[in-house]
């Protein structure tokens, strides 16, 4: 095995996983999102190292452009970047949440540990990940599912209004009462 | 010719049909039109077959009309057998129906059910033809049935009228205006006791020759001869059982007097031309077994003379106009069946045609006379039974034509040459003669003075009876205000009684037309030779009844309603037997009815109240019931079953209210914590499953 | 090559990194953010699966997931926001009213 690929992994790796804890860690929200960003854009580069560019872009126009911005958006508006004197009600729960993280890492590393050698990864063929070959198999074998997320993507859509709408009815409720 | 023979059928059953679904909304015109019509175009039918079988050879026909029960070797379809013997007895129910048909159109004038009263009537025809015309015992079934059905219904057709009859007042307590439905009812038990009888000779003679078509079973008898005697003798007795029952034979015949309680078109029509001849049909066509089986022929014989003497003497004492007729009837069905059970087939028949001349114009002329009758009470508003012949009396000019109608039939009935009845009853009687002085069995002539008695008694009542309606002074108002009946009513008399007085000519001594139409049916069917002898005899015995019925009744006329009968100081006591009609009706209510309704009584108290209710019901099935209750509800829910809810509730209460409740923090984080946990659990599961 | 089992603890790590984030924080959006890197974490071994085998199915999950995750987004934000407006907060403490 060559250094420079396990290099490359092990940077990415660290950035990736200091990005993240710090996201977790940061008290202010702005921090934690671009924290995000920058995770969302190492995993990226992974992805373009593992031989998925189309997945790779995806993730940073997804990601790392819209579903973060709209996450900045949200804080900007609600102004929720930090909690007003948080009042910790369950201490209780801090650490024994760190307990059950720490065994869940350690059960899956127990997994991996006891895996069978790492299976040699194919060759690369020339097509492999690209756009081309990832439509074919889209519009093919998946065609039904991938039609089916547009009728989700419209339902979120849908709901979203629903959600966020200002109800008008309200308003007109104390009309009847003001006749008498 | 032989392809119009369902038409016989056709013709009534649309009658029945039409006046079932118009009748209510015709009148009555249209309503007796449509009710003759169908009887006559029957009886068009009728003449046709008989036509188109002289042509041919009279040959018997059959006419499939549909398939009916066809199980196994069982074949019982629905066939006409169009031969001379079906035919002569189609020619009857249809002809004198058709008569009888037209009479009523005019006597049931104004009554409320007129138009049920002709769907009676058509349903009956049908009946009698399928009776008559159907090629196996069962359809000779379905038919008798049905004639016993409407039997039952025109007997009982004014049920809300009527005096309970003696029998009901000594059996039952006494229901007013019920005892026409109450001799309906004991018309159509007394018939099932011999419906009973055929049917089970029907069941014995499927079971013996596999066959209910009358040809099949002639030629099984035939074939088997004598070895079947045994056979032959259980069916023939048990048709027997059935003849009883329908032609009113000893013991069965009891129903027929209160059978009068129906309409006087129906005594004629039913209880006196057709119906009740059905035995003597059913004798005549099942002659093959009768002639296997010596000793029912004589049994038959006997009951039938047996039954002739007791009836013609009962007659004697009755002063209900149409009863007498009644009587009369039994009497001659009995000369009829003692014809059939001396061989003397077509004697039989021939009897049976010329009583129905003569005896449906006898009851149609009673209830012409009943009619003017009750025409002279209503008109004076006085209260008579206007059958009662001791309120009549010199009915002679006011009703001219009835009277001379109604000597016609009683000569004819007497047997006064050379009337029907002459003819066929001396033919009768020269079997009786033949089978008893020439052939050398004692029963013959014991058949034959019985039937020489009955002759004369025959002979008496009727001179009696014309003398007491007819002759002498009226004695009441209604009788003095009696007028003719409507010319309706009058013309089938009179062609009755053309009848009547011509009907002797079907089997005149020397011609012997009936006789050889006949032979073609059965072998057995033929003439018995003249007697001049007997015919003496007879005439001097009819005579001799008339020659004393004038003296004792013309001679001596009764004066007032309320008197003694002019016989009653000669025969004492006896007359009193006579009246009460030798007490049979009495004998059968102590001794079957009483005992039987005791015994009813005894086990509904005895058994069904005291043992099974009281007895059982209480002590067993209720006290062990309250006592698997008592223990359920006490021992078993109060203890166990309630103490395990109420711990079980309260267990739930503790632990859900008091420790459950914390779990539920309302949290969201505390849940996801509760994920992890499960994820962590589940993977440490597997992962220490594998490892 | 990098076998495929580093990008598989890659990928756990991540994934321990957010379930930890949903379970301590209580701000609502940084919530949502663990859960994204959840939902990135799968993604990473889904494309590092399909690298082994060779087969591009791993990769059309990534998508799928992506789409769920966007429509998963923007409905979770939705109700923060129409929360934030009932109760002026994004604090999921706050939020315990189904206490039983």
């Amino acid at each position: 095995m060559t250094a420079a690929p396990f290099i490359t992994f092990a940077v990415l790796a660290a950035v990736a996983v200091a990005s993240g804890l710090a996201m977790m860690l940061s008290q202010n929200s702005v921090y934690s999102a671009l924290f995000l960003v920058i995770n969302f854009t190492v995993v990226a580069v992974l992805f373009l190292v593992l031989g998925a560019p189309f997945i790779a872009m995806l993730q940073i126009t997804v990601y790392a452009g819209a579903i973060m911005v709209l996450f900045i958006f949200v804080i900007m508006l609600l102004g929720g970047e930090r909690l007003p004197a948080p009042q910790q009600r369950l201490r209780w729960q801090q650490s024994l949440a760190v307990v059950l993280v720490l065994a869940l890492l350690a059960l899956a590393g127990y997994v991996f540990a006891q895996g069978a050698a790492p299976a040699a990864v194919l060759a690369d063929p020339q097509q492999y990940g690209s756009p081309a070959a990832l439509g074919m198999l889209l519009f093919t074998k998946y065609l039904f599912p991938f039609e089916f997320t547009s009728l989700l993507l419209l339902v979120a859509m849908i709901g979203v209004v629903v959600l966020t709408a200002v109800e008008e009815r309200r308003r007109r409720l104390p009309r009847a009462s003001r006749r008498t | 010719m032989f392809d119009l023979a369902p038409l016989v059928l056709a013709f009534p059953i649309a009658g029945v049909l039409l006046n079932l679904l118009f009748g209510r909304y015709l009148n009555e015109r249209w309503i007796s039109i449509i009710g003759v019509a169908a009887v006559a175009g029957a009886f068009v039918v009728a003449i046709l077959q008989a036509l188109a079988l002289a042509a041919s050879g009279q040959h018997a026909h059959l006419a499939l009309l549909a398939n009916w029960i066809e199980v196994g070797q069982l074949q019982a379809p629905w066939q006409l057998r169009i031969d001379t013997l079906s035919v002569t007895m189609m020619l009857l129910v249809t002809g004198v129906g058709m008569l009888i048909h037209i009479y009523a159109s005019g006597y049931m004038h104004g009554d409320a059910r007129f138009a049920r009263f002709f769907i009676y009537l058509n349903l009956f025809i049908t009946a009698m033809l399928v009776l008559v015309g159907g090629d196996n015992y069962l359809m000779l079934f379905v038919g008798w049935e049905g004639v016993g059905l409407c039997s039952f219904l025109l007997i009982g057709f004014w049920y809300d009228a009527g005096e309970p009859s003696a029998s009901a007042r000594v059996g039952g307590e006494p229901q007013a205006g019920a005892g026409n439905a109450r001799a309906g009812r004991k018309a159509f038990v007394v018939n099932r006791i011999g419906d009973f009888g055929l049917l089970l000779a029907i069941f014995i003679l499927f079971w013996q020759v596999g066959s209910l078509q009358f040809d099949a079973v002639a030629e099984y008898f035939a074939a088997q001869g004598a070895a079947v005697g045994g056979l032959a003798t259980v069916i023939t007795l048990l048709l027997l059982v059935g003849v009883c029952g329908k032609s009113a034979q000893i013991p069965l015949f009891i129903w027929l007097p209160d059978a009068m309680a129906g309409p006087t078109p129906v005594s004629a029509l039913i209880h006196a031309a057709t119906m009740v001849t059905a035995g003597i049909y059913l004798v005549a066509r099942s002659a093959v077994m009768f002639e296997l089986a010596p000793v029912s022929q004589m049994v038959v014989a006997l009951v039938g003379a047996t039954t002739a003497f007791m009836a013609g003497t009962i007659a004697l004492a009755q002063y209900d106009i149409k009863r007498v007729l009644a009587y009369s009837t039994i009497s001659q069905l009995g000369f009829m069946v003692a014809a059939v059970g001396l061989g003397g087939y077509v004697a039989g028949m021939f009897h049976l045609l010329t009583h129905a001349f003569f005896k449906a114009l006898l009851f149609l002329s009673a209830g012409s006379v009943i009619h003017g009758v009750e025409h002279g009470a209503h008109a004076t508003h006085a209260h008579v039974d206007a059958q009662d012949m001791r309120v009549m009396g010199g009915l002679r000019n006011k009703m001219p034509v009835t009277f001379w109608v109604y000597l016609i039939g009683s000569l004819a009935l007497a047997g006064v040459f050379p009337l029907a009845g002459f003819w066929s009853k001396d033919e009768i009687l020269a079997d009786a003669w033949h089978v008893g002085m020439v052939e050398g069995h004692w029963h013959g002539v014991l058949v034959y003075a019985l039937l020489a008695l009955a002759a004369f008694s025959t002979a008496l009542y009727m001179t009696r009876q014309i003398i007491l309606v007819f002759f002498g002074a009226a004695r009441s108002e209604a009788a003095a205000h009696a007028h003719e009946s409507p010319p309706l009513m009058t013309a089938p008399l009179v062609i009755l009684a053309l009848l009547s007085v011509l009907g002797g000519l079907l089997n005149l001594p020397g011609w012997h037309a009936l006789g050889t139409w006949l032979e073609h049916t059965h072998e057995y069917f033929h003439t018995g030779a003249f007697n001049p002898l007997v015919a003496g005899i007879s005439t001097a015995v009819a005579l001799a009844g008339i020659a004393l019925g004038y003296r004792v009744y013309y001679l001596a006329p009764r004066t007032t309603a309320d008197a003694a009968d002019q016989l009653q100081p000669a025969l004492g006591s006896m007359f009193g037997f006579l009246r009460g009609k030798w007490f049979v009706d009495e004998l059968y209510d102590a001794v079957i009815v009483r005992p039987f309704e005791r015994g009813a009584r005894s086990l509904a108290f005895a058994l069904d109240w005291d043992l099974w209710h009281d007895g059982f019901h209480d002590s067993v099935l209720a006290a062990g019931f309250r006592t698997l209750a008592a223990f359920l509800s006490g021992p078993v829910d109060k203890t166990v079953i309630d103490r395990l809810f109420d711990g079980l509730a309260g267990a739930v209460r503790v632990l859900g209210s008091r420790n459950l409740q914390r779990v539920q923090t309302g949290y969201v984080r505390n849940y996801a914590l509760g994920v992890v946990l499960g994820v962590v659990a589940v993977m440490g599961y597997f992962v220490s499953r594998s490892a | 090559m990098i076998p495929v089992n580093y990008y598989l603890a890659l990928s756990a790590v991540l994934f321990c990194i957010g379930a930890l984030g949903v379970l301590v924080r209580r701000n609502a959006l940084v919530i949502f953010m663990s859960i994204e890197l959840m939902l990135n974490a799968a993604n990473v071994a889904f494309v590092a699966f399909s690298r082994q085998f060779g087969h591009l199915d791993g990769q059309i999950m990534v998508l799928f997931v992506l789409t769920v995750a966007a429509a998963e987004v923007a409905v979770g934000l939705a109700m923060i926001v129409a929360i934030f407006r009932v109760r002026a907060s994004i604090n999921v403490d706050e939020l315990n009213q189904l206490r039983g």
